[in-house]
Protein backbone atom coordinates (compact mmCIF):
# COMPACT_ATOMS: atom_id res chain seq x y z
CA UNK A 1 0.00 0.00 0.00
CA UNK A 2 1.46 2.98 -1.22
CA UNK A 3 0.42 6.98 -0.27
CA UNK A 4 -1.37 6.56 3.12
CA UNK A 5 0.47 3.25 4.50
CA UNK A 6 3.83 5.34 3.55
CA UNK A 7 2.88 8.52 4.75
CA UNK A 8 1.38 6.87 8.18
CA UNK A 9 4.92 4.91 8.92
CA UNK A 10 6.79 7.91 9.31
CA UNK A 11 4.37 9.14 12.08
CA UNK A 12 4.42 6.76 14.75
CA UNK A 13 4.54 3.29 13.28
CA UNK A 14 8.66 3.86 12.84
CA UNK A 15 8.46 4.55 16.28
CA UNK A 16 7.02 1.29 16.93
CA UNK A 17 9.17 -0.78 14.67
CA UNK A 18 12.18 0.93 15.88
CA UNK A 19 12.07 -0.31 19.39
CA UNK A 20 11.84 -3.77 18.97
CA UNK A 21 15.51 -3.43 17.16
CA UNK A 22 16.35 -2.30 20.80
CA UNK A 23 17.39 -5.53 22.26
CA UNK A 24 18.53 -9.22 21.76
CA UNK A 25 16.15 -10.57 24.50
CA UNK A 26 12.97 -10.99 23.78
CA UNK A 27 10.95 -10.57 27.12
CA UNK A 28 12.75 -7.11 27.16
CA UNK A 29 12.03 -5.95 24.05
CA UNK A 30 8.14 -7.03 25.19
CA UNK A 31 8.03 -4.72 28.32
CA UNK A 32 10.08 -1.93 26.88
CA UNK A 33 7.41 -1.63 23.50
CA UNK A 34 4.94 -2.27 26.06
CA UNK A 35 6.23 0.60 28.23
CA UNK A 36 6.63 2.85 24.91
CA UNK A 37 2.74 2.26 23.88
CA UNK A 38 1.99 3.55 27.11
CA UNK A 39 3.85 6.86 26.57
CA UNK A 40 2.75 7.62 23.16
CA UNK A 41 -0.95 7.06 24.41
CA UNK A 42 -0.29 10.00 26.37
CA UNK A 43 0.86 12.19 22.93
CA UNK A 44 -2.45 10.88 21.54
CA UNK A 45 -4.11 12.22 24.26
CA UNK A 46 -2.59 15.80 24.24
CA UNK A 47 -3.09 15.72 20.66
CA UNK A 48 -6.83 15.34 21.36
CA UNK A 49 -6.23 18.07 24.21
CA UNK A 50 -4.80 20.32 21.61
CA UNK A 51 -8.31 19.80 19.10
CA UNK A 52 -10.41 20.66 21.75
CA UNK A 53 -8.95 23.77 23.08
CA UNK A 54 -8.78 24.64 19.19
CA UNK A 55 -12.37 24.49 19.00
CA UNK A 56 -13.21 26.27 21.77
CA UNK A 57 -11.36 29.13 20.36
CA UNK A 58 -13.17 28.73 17.72
CA UNK A 59 -16.23 29.17 19.45
CA UNK A 60 -15.29 32.33 20.86
CA UNK A 61 -14.48 33.72 17.52
CA UNK A 62 -17.72 32.83 16.72
CA UNK A 63 -19.08 34.89 19.32
CA UNK A 64 -17.45 37.73 18.68
CA UNK A 65 -18.83 37.90 15.07
CA UNK A 66 -21.90 38.02 16.55
CA UNK A 67 -21.58 40.57 18.24
CA UNK A 68 -19.92 42.62 14.91
CA UNK A 69 -23.29 41.41 13.09
CA UNK A 70 -25.26 42.94 15.92
CA UNK A 71 -23.14 46.21 15.94
CA UNK A 72 -23.25 46.39 12.15
CA UNK A 73 -26.58 46.25 12.29
CA UNK A 74 -27.05 48.68 14.82
CA UNK A 75 -24.79 51.17 12.39
CA UNK A 76 -26.68 50.39 9.14
CA UNK A 77 -29.87 51.50 11.38
CA UNK A 78 -27.97 54.81 12.68
CA UNK A 79 -27.02 55.75 8.65
CA UNK A 80 -30.09 54.81 7.29
CA UNK A 81 -31.60 57.36 9.66
CA UNK A 82 -29.49 60.04 9.29
CA UNK A 83 -30.18 59.66 5.36
CA UNK A 84 -26.32 58.51 4.86
CA UNK A 85 -27.09 55.86 2.06
CA UNK A 86 -23.60 55.10 1.42
CA UNK A 87 -22.42 54.48 4.95
CA UNK A 88 -25.50 52.30 5.68
CA UNK A 89 -24.79 49.93 2.19
CA UNK A 90 -20.92 49.89 3.32
CA UNK A 91 -22.10 48.46 6.43
CA UNK A 92 -24.83 45.59 5.45
CA UNK A 93 -22.23 44.91 3.19
CA UNK A 94 -19.76 44.20 5.88
CA UNK A 95 -22.48 42.67 7.90
CA UNK A 96 -23.63 39.89 5.43
CA UNK A 97 -19.85 39.26 5.03
CA UNK A 98 -19.38 38.43 9.01
CA UNK A 99 -22.92 36.60 8.67
CA UNK A 100 -21.95 34.08 5.86
CA UNK A 101 -18.56 33.85 7.85
CA UNK A 102 -20.11 32.94 10.84
CA UNK A 103 -22.51 30.48 9.20
CA UNK A 104 -19.57 28.39 7.49
CA UNK A 105 -17.81 29.00 11.04
CA UNK A 106 -20.17 27.14 12.68
CA UNK A 107 -21.00 24.37 10.89
CA UNK A 108 -17.75 23.61 10.78
CA UNK A 109 -17.16 23.93 14.51
CA UNK A 110 -20.17 21.66 14.65
CA UNK A 111 -18.35 18.84 11.75
CA UNK A 112 -15.41 19.04 14.43
CA UNK A 113 -17.30 18.21 17.50
CA UNK A 114 -18.17 14.97 15.13
CA UNK A 115 -14.52 14.16 14.96
CA UNK A 116 -14.16 14.99 18.38
CA UNK A 117 -16.20 12.32 19.66
CA UNK A 118 -14.83 9.93 16.76
CA UNK A 119 -11.12 10.95 18.15
CA UNK A 120 -12.06 9.65 21.27
CA UNK A 121 -13.72 6.48 20.52
CA UNK A 122 -10.56 5.95 18.92
CA UNK A 123 -8.27 6.33 21.56
CA UNK A 124 -10.35 3.90 23.57
CA UNK A 125 -9.85 1.49 20.97
CA UNK A 126 -5.98 2.02 21.37
CA UNK A 127 -6.42 1.87 24.75
CA UNK A 128 -7.52 -1.72 24.64
CA UNK A 129 -5.33 -2.80 21.94
CA UNK A 130 -1.98 -1.75 24.63
CA UNK A 131 -4.29 -3.55 27.42
CA UNK A 132 -4.54 -6.67 25.17
CA UNK A 133 -0.59 -6.08 24.32
CA UNK A 134 0.01 -6.05 27.78
CA UNK A 135 -1.59 -9.28 28.83
CA UNK A 136 -0.42 -11.24 25.26
CA UNK A 137 3.54 -10.32 26.00
CA UNK A 138 3.04 -12.27 28.83
CA UNK A 139 1.58 -15.28 27.13
CA UNK A 140 4.29 -14.63 24.85
CA UNK A 141 7.43 -14.69 26.90
CA UNK A 142 5.85 -18.18 28.95
CA UNK A 143 5.37 -19.98 25.73
CA UNK A 144 7.36 -19.19 23.01
CA UNK A 145 11.03 -19.66 22.04
CA UNK A 146 13.34 -16.60 21.34
CA UNK A 147 12.83 -17.00 17.65
CA UNK A 148 9.17 -18.07 17.91
CA UNK A 149 8.63 -14.82 20.64
CA UNK A 150 10.67 -12.24 17.57
CA UNK A 151 7.99 -13.30 14.76
CA UNK A 152 5.06 -13.11 17.56
CA UNK A 153 5.72 -9.49 19.03
CA UNK A 154 6.91 -8.09 15.40
CA UNK A 155 2.80 -9.11 15.06
CA UNK A 156 1.49 -8.16 17.97
CA UNK A 157 3.47 -4.38 17.87
CA UNK A 158 2.93 -4.03 14.41
CA UNK A 159 -0.87 -3.85 14.90
CA UNK A 160 -0.38 -1.45 18.35
CA UNK A 161 1.40 0.75 16.00
CA UNK A 162 -0.30 0.76 13.04
CA UNK A 163 -3.66 1.74 14.93
CA UNK A 164 -1.41 4.31 16.77
CA UNK A 165 -0.41 5.85 13.41
CA UNK A 166 -3.93 5.80 12.20
CA UNK A 167 -5.44 7.87 15.16
CA UNK A 168 -2.14 10.41 14.89
CA UNK A 169 -3.46 11.13 11.42
CA UNK A 170 -6.86 11.39 12.32
CA UNK A 171 -5.97 14.19 14.67
CA UNK A 172 -3.16 15.72 12.28
CA UNK A 173 -6.04 16.32 10.08
CA UNK A 174 -8.08 17.73 13.13
CA UNK A 175 -5.88 20.37 14.12
CA UNK A 176 -5.06 21.43 10.71
CA UNK A 177 -8.80 22.09 9.84
CA UNK A 178 -9.06 23.95 12.90
CA UNK A 179 -6.05 26.17 12.11
CA UNK A 180 -7.87 27.06 8.77
CA UNK A 181 -10.66 27.67 10.02
CA UNK A 182 -9.01 30.07 12.99
CA UNK A 183 -6.94 31.93 10.00
CA UNK A 184 -10.36 32.81 8.53
CA UNK A 185 -12.18 33.41 10.68
CA UNK A 186 -9.01 35.53 12.32
CA UNK A 187 -9.00 37.27 8.44
CA UNK A 188 -12.63 38.06 8.85
CA UNK A 189 -12.19 39.72 11.81
CA UNK A 190 -9.66 41.93 10.95
CA UNK A 191 -11.67 42.41 8.19
CA UNK A 192 -14.64 43.64 10.50
CA UNK A 193 -12.00 45.51 12.94
CA UNK A 194 -11.12 47.65 9.79
CA UNK A 195 -14.57 48.87 9.16
CA UNK A 196 -15.46 50.27 12.15
CA UNK A 197 -18.10 52.96 11.56
CA UNK A 198 -15.62 55.87 12.00
CA UNK A 199 -13.51 54.15 9.47
CA UNK A 200 -16.61 54.17 6.86
CA UNK A 201 -17.28 57.84 6.51
CA UNK A 202 -14.22 57.85 5.45
CA UNK A 203 -14.56 55.44 2.64
CA UNK A 204 -16.16 57.48 -0.13
CA UNK A 205 -16.31 56.11 -3.33
CA UNK A 206 -12.60 54.98 -3.26
CA UNK A 207 -11.81 51.32 -3.55
CA UNK A 208 -9.97 50.10 -0.41
CA UNK A 209 -8.93 46.64 0.09
CA UNK A 210 -12.06 45.57 2.22
CA UNK A 211 -14.04 46.59 -0.99
CA UNK A 212 -12.60 44.70 -3.13
CA UNK A 213 -13.03 41.88 -1.13
CA UNK A 214 -16.26 42.57 -0.16
CA UNK A 215 -17.24 42.85 -4.34
CA UNK A 216 -15.23 39.12 -4.88
CA UNK A 217 -17.58 37.91 -1.99
CA UNK A 218 -20.98 38.92 -4.18
CA UNK A 219 -22.97 40.43 -1.73
CA UNK A 220 -24.47 42.94 -3.63
CA UNK A 221 -27.87 41.76 -4.16
CA UNK A 222 -28.71 40.60 -0.90
CA UNK A 223 -27.30 44.47 0.17
CA UNK A 224 -30.09 46.01 -2.03
CA UNK A 225 -32.42 44.32 -0.32
CA UNK A 226 -31.39 44.70 3.03
CA UNK A 227 -31.12 48.49 2.24
CA UNK A 228 -34.57 48.30 0.84
CA UNK A 229 -35.89 46.93 3.69
CA UNK A 230 -34.18 48.66 6.63
CA UNK A 231 -35.19 52.01 4.48
CA UNK A 232 -38.92 50.88 4.75
CA UNK A 233 -38.76 49.24 8.57
CA UNK A 234 -37.37 52.92 9.65
CA UNK A 235 -39.34 54.88 7.01
CA UNK A 236 -42.67 54.07 8.38
CA UNK A 237 -41.77 53.86 12.41
CA UNK A 238 -39.90 57.15 12.21
CA UNK A 239 -43.03 59.24 10.61
CA UNK A 240 -42.67 61.22 7.37
CA UNK A 241 -38.79 61.08 6.35
CA UNK A 242 -39.85 60.29 2.64
CA UNK A 243 -36.46 61.57 1.52
CA UNK A 244 -34.83 58.67 2.71
CA UNK A 245 -36.56 56.95 -0.06
CA UNK A 246 -35.42 59.37 -2.93
CA UNK A 247 -34.05 58.25 -6.02
CA UNK A 248 -34.79 54.32 -5.05
CA UNK A 249 -37.34 52.72 -6.84
CA UNK A 250 -37.28 49.46 -4.34
CA UNK A 251 -37.96 51.55 -1.21
CA UNK A 252 -41.45 53.14 -2.88
CA UNK A 253 -43.36 49.77 -2.80
CA UNK B 1 -7.89 -9.96 3.77
CA UNK B 2 -7.81 -7.31 6.57
CA UNK B 3 -8.87 -3.38 5.42
CA UNK B 4 -8.42 -0.33 7.51
CA UNK B 5 -10.27 2.59 6.97
CA UNK B 6 -8.67 5.81 8.44
CA UNK B 7 -10.06 6.96 11.18
CA UNK B 8 -12.71 4.36 11.72
CA UNK B 9 -10.88 0.99 12.19
CA UNK B 10 -10.48 -2.30 10.92
CA UNK B 11 -12.34 -5.16 8.87
CA UNK B 12 -12.30 -8.15 7.85
CA UNK B 13 -13.14 -9.37 4.47
CA UNK B 14 -13.34 -12.25 2.17
CA UNK B 15 -10.65 -12.72 0.35
CA UNK B 16 -12.42 -13.15 -2.94
CA UNK B 17 -13.24 -9.36 -2.40
CA UNK B 18 -9.62 -8.76 -3.52
CA UNK B 19 -9.82 -8.31 -7.17
CA UNK B 20 -12.96 -6.34 -6.62
CA UNK B 21 -11.46 -3.86 -4.28
CA UNK B 22 -8.19 -3.94 -6.50
CA UNK B 23 -10.21 -3.18 -9.44
CA UNK B 24 -11.86 -0.53 -8.49
CA UNK B 25 -8.56 1.00 -6.75
CA UNK B 26 -7.39 1.23 -9.93
CA UNK B 27 -10.05 2.49 -11.82
CA UNK B 28 -9.99 5.19 -8.91
CA UNK B 29 -6.29 5.76 -9.63
CA UNK B 30 -7.08 6.81 -13.52
CA UNK B 31 -10.15 9.01 -12.55
CA UNK B 32 -7.75 10.76 -10.44
CA UNK B 33 -5.23 11.03 -13.21
CA UNK B 34 -7.63 12.24 -15.80
CA UNK B 35 -9.22 14.74 -12.80
CA UNK B 36 -12.49 13.43 -13.19
CA UNK B 37 -13.82 14.00 -9.60
CA UNK B 38 -17.20 12.72 -10.05
CA UNK B 39 -15.41 9.79 -11.72
CA UNK B 40 -13.59 9.30 -8.32
CA UNK B 41 -16.24 10.14 -5.93
CA UNK B 42 -18.29 7.31 -7.80
CA UNK B 43 -15.88 4.90 -7.29
CA UNK B 44 -14.42 5.79 -3.81
CA UNK B 45 -18.07 5.51 -2.11
CA UNK B 46 -17.95 1.81 -3.77
CA UNK B 47 -14.68 1.09 -2.49
CA UNK B 48 -16.04 2.27 1.23
CA UNK B 49 -19.70 0.36 0.28
CA UNK B 50 -17.86 -3.05 -0.22
CA UNK B 51 -16.03 -2.56 3.04
CA UNK B 52 -19.66 -2.46 4.69
CA UNK B 53 -21.27 -4.66 2.98
CA UNK B 54 -18.80 -7.65 3.31
CA UNK B 55 -16.43 -6.44 6.40
CA UNK B 56 -16.90 -7.74 9.50
CA UNK B 57 -15.51 -5.07 11.94
CA UNK B 58 -12.45 -6.24 14.36
CA UNK B 59 -12.46 -5.59 18.02
CA UNK B 60 -10.03 -4.29 20.02
CA UNK B 61 -8.49 -7.28 21.15
CA UNK B 62 -7.09 -8.06 17.97
CA UNK B 63 -3.86 -7.20 16.97
CA UNK B 64 -2.88 -7.40 13.24
CA UNK B 65 -1.91 -5.47 10.84
CA UNK B 66 -3.82 -4.70 7.64
CA UNK B 67 -3.30 -5.76 4.20
CA UNK B 68 -5.07 -2.21 2.93
CA UNK B 69 -5.01 1.37 4.27
CA UNK B 70 -7.98 3.01 3.29
CA UNK B 71 -7.84 7.03 3.64
CA UNK B 72 -10.04 8.55 5.44
CA UNK B 73 -13.96 8.55 4.35
CA UNK B 74 -14.19 12.63 3.99
CA UNK B 75 -10.95 12.74 1.57
CA UNK B 76 -10.96 15.81 -0.28
CA UNK B 77 -10.06 15.34 -4.48
CA UNK B 78 -7.13 16.98 -3.49
CA UNK B 79 -5.95 14.75 -0.97
CA UNK B 80 -6.66 11.70 -3.04
CA UNK B 81 -4.00 13.23 -5.85
CA UNK B 82 -1.50 12.52 -3.39
CA UNK B 83 -3.02 8.91 -2.72
CA UNK B 84 -4.39 7.31 -5.48
CA UNK B 85 -1.04 7.25 -7.75
CA UNK B 86 0.91 4.53 -9.71
CA UNK B 87 -0.50 1.66 -8.38
CA UNK B 88 -3.02 2.67 -6.37
CA UNK B 89 -3.47 1.89 -2.76
CA UNK B 90 -3.05 -1.82 -3.46
CA UNK B 91 0.13 -2.74 -5.34
CA UNK B 92 -0.72 -4.89 -8.23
Amino acid sequence: MAGLGGRMSTVFKAKISKLLDRTEDPSETLDYGYQKQVELLQNVKKGIADVVTSKKRLQMQSTKLEQQVVKLDTQARQAVSQGREDLARAAIERKTVAQTELQSLDAQVTELESQQEQLTQNEKKLRTKIETFRTKKEVIKAQYSAAEAQVKISEAANGVGEEMADLGLAIQRAEDKTEQMRARAGAVEELEAAGTFEDLGQLGGGQDDIDRELASLGAGAQVDDELAKMKAELGSGGGDSPQLGEGDSKAGA
Amino acid sequence: MIVRIAGEGQFRLPDSDAERLNELDNRAVSAVEEGDEAGFRELWSQMLELVAVDGETLDGDDLVESEVILPPRDISFAEAQGEFTGEGLIPD
